[in-house]
């Protein structure tokens, strides 16, 4: 079975007013228990639940601790390519932007490396658009040896591929994948998505099960707030999750909270979610799941983040650059999203510090993958 | 009302199911069978006359159309020979279904767990509906998944022990875990620890010992009967928890918020 057919029983209006229907009595049942449902996360999610904001702070923060330490492990993106061959509506490097295409040779990646390395980095995720042409796969099995040598940990953000290509880009050192479902109402999804291969709902949402079966030890979820009803997406990436986790049990898993930013071209958020939500659906998320991975990275701003360190998240980006060559080669590209917090990976490191959290900057071994 | 439990191609409307073995009679077996209401009843292959089927006293007496069978290869030592049971069972009985058993050590009857797994991929290879008992290893219950059992029986504890549900925490693991159903087969001695089993989320609890040696076991089966839909029914009305939690005045963590 693979997910679709399970999230064919689920229909999105319905999930959306059941959300907005929880009651303070759903919350505070959930609050209290032990081992959360998926109904209990919709009630922690839900507008009924901001006025308990303060005490799922604590119990996030207490879980965090209980599972996680006080530790926050540390990332950079380093972006490949912005050629793209699909239309997204939210995105800078959408096909349809006229803007300067850039794909990094051998070289260029190298010397992107070495700035990367120079600030301490030894967690990297990789990040390009879709276009087979110039980013498929045989890029990738050229580039990965290089980066390999230079990284304990690497991550890949690229277009859903093929189990067999999970299983080739694994033996190559890949340990963990992020694929994003944008948004789970498979009618905006296809208004936001009207053209090349990620018009293809379906594909995408099964992503994770080729994923899971390729044996790739991480895999995060995410859905783009604001794209559509953030409460009802963060919903179905639950559900998500919780078959995910069944059906791939030898797997972890991550979660991400990328808000719609402005950009060249930009479209307005269907709906705005505020600094008080996105705490309300970290935490949310925390108290639902002791064990997954909650990511933040430099879209949000510095004082933001300096307080989420301590609410549920467990690993940051700093010093990020969202555009192919920014570290080294190009640095005055086009962003494919606006960072709002410019602060260095060290001054980041030091905001971790003071928060009494230990910044970790290596936490694998390409050897545990290595057979 | 519960809701029914599916298990492979049959669905079943309790969630009690029971055994055959240290009845004080055939007789006293078959009525607390009825009045427990199960419809799913293992029977020892070791207890059957299996090449004259049709004299066999015990299977007469099983011989209700709501009672479905489920014979077991309890007192095989090794994976082989479990299959070579499974196979006379499957024969004899006429069922395909199987409740994998494999206790080398006779003393505590503790489930092998690497032979079991073994079992369990060869026979589902043979078209066995397989339902294994084992520790309650949640490792071991999704090892098992993958090859293909039907459902999984951990152990509450020792069996024939009346001990309850000594295995709690790994047991919880293993309901949140698992995309088959979680029968708590053994250790299961009072109905408030069935209804327990029910509560935590077990999808069905297998009760013998504490049926069988019970002074009136017809009347201990009603009782087990009842817990076990009372426990289940409280674990899908997910009304159990509400503790309550104060209200916190003041907002150290989310005070930021009012400044940004």
């Amino acid at each position: 079975m693979l997910f679709t057919e399970y999230f064919n029983y689920y229909q999105w209006d319905i999930e959306q007013a059941s959300i907005y229907a929880k009651t303070t009595e759903d919350v505070v049942r959930a609050l209290a228990k032990n081992n959360r449902t998926y109904e209990d996360f919709k009630s922690l999610i839900s507008p009924a639940a901001l006025p308990f904001l303060e005490q799922m702070a604590r119990l996030s923060q207490r879980e965090t601790q209980k599972r996680f330490g006080k530790t926050i492990q540390l990332y950079a993106p380093l972006y490949l390519s912005n050629e793209c061959q699909n239309i997204c509506t939210y995105c800078g490097f959408s096909l349809d932007n006229k803007i300067p295409r850039k794909t990094l040779t051998a070289l260029e990646v190298l010397q992107e490396i070495a700035v990367l390395k120079e600030m301490g980095y030894q967690h990297v995720l990789l990040v390009t658009g879709e276009a087979q042409q110039q980013v498929g796969m045989d890029y990738f099995k050229q580039m990965l040896p290089l980066i390999k040598k230079h990284f304990a940990h690497i991550a890949l953000e690229v277009q859903p591929l093929d189990e067999e290509d999970y299983l080739t880009l694994h033996t190559l050192g890949v340990n963990t994948v992020l694929v994003y479902q944008e948004t789970y109402h498979r009618e905006d999804y296809r208004l936001h998505h009207p053209k090349g291969k990620k018009s293809n709902f379906n594909y995408r949402l099964e992503t994770p099960d080729r994923l899971g079966r390729a044996g790739i030890h991480k895999i995060g979820l995410g859905a783009l707030l604001g794209l559509d009803d953030w409460r009802t997406d963060s919903a179905f990436t639950a559900l998500h999750l919780q078959y995910l986790e069944k059906q791939y049990w030898q797997s972890r898993f991550s979660i991400s909270f990328p808000r719609l930013r402005p950009h060249i071209g930009g479209l307005e958020p269907k709906t705005i979610i505020t600094d008080r939500e996105l705490v309300q659906l970290i935490c949310a998320w925390r108290i639902f799941n002791s064990d997954i991975e909650l990511s933040m990275s430099t879209r949000e701003s510095a004082s933001f983040r300096d307080n989420i360190i301590k609410l549920g998240i467990t690993s940051i980006s700093a010093g990020s650059k969202t555009n192919p060559g920014g570290y080294a080669v190009e640095p005055q590209s086009l962003e494919q999203f606006e960072i709002d917090d410019g602060r260095s990976p060290v001054e980041i490191a030091a905001v971790i510090q003071k928060a009494g959290y230990d910044p970790v900057w290596k936490d694998w071994d390409p050897a545990l993958q290595a057979i | 009302m519960n809701q029914p439990l599916k298990i492979a191609d049959k669905t079943f409307s309790s969630r009690l199911f029971t055994g055959t073995g240290k009845f004080s009679s055939i007789k006293v077996m078959e009525e607390a069978i009825l009045a427990s209401g199960s419809e799913l009843v293992t029977v020892a292959l070791k207890r059957v006359a299996h090449q004259q089927i049709e004299n066999d006293q015990l299977l007469a007496h099983l011989n209700h159309d709501h009672i479905n069978l489920l014979p077991n290869t309890s007192g095989v030592r090794t994976a082989k020979e479990a299959v070579y049971a499974a196979e006379l069972a499957r024969e004899a009985l006429e069922t395909n279904w199987l409740k994998l058993e494999i206790h080398p050590d006779p003393k505590y009857l503790m489930p092998d767990p690497i032979e079991t797994l073994k079992a369990a991929e060869a026979l589902i290879k043979l078209d066995f509906i397989v339902l294994p008992y084992c520790h309650a290893d949640p490792v071991l219950c999704k090892r098992l998944e993958g090859v293909g059992v039907s459902a999984v029986m951990p152990l509450g504890a020792p069996i024939g022990s009346n001990q309850g549900l000594t295995t709690l925490a790994m047991l919880e693991i293993i309901i949140q875990q698992s995309t088959v159903p979680v029968i708590i087969d053994a250790g299961i001695g009072k109905p408030s620890q069935a209804a327990q089993a029910m509560e935590i989320g077990a999808d069905a609890v297998l009760v013998n010992t504490a049926l069988a040696t019970a002074n009136d076991p017809i009347a201990m089966a009603i009782a087990f009967k009842q817990a076990v839909e009372a426990g289940r029914l409280a674990y899908e009305s997910a009304g159990l928890t509400p503790i309550s939690n104060n209200a916190v005045a003041s907002s150290p963590l989310t005070s930021f918020l009012n400044t940004i």
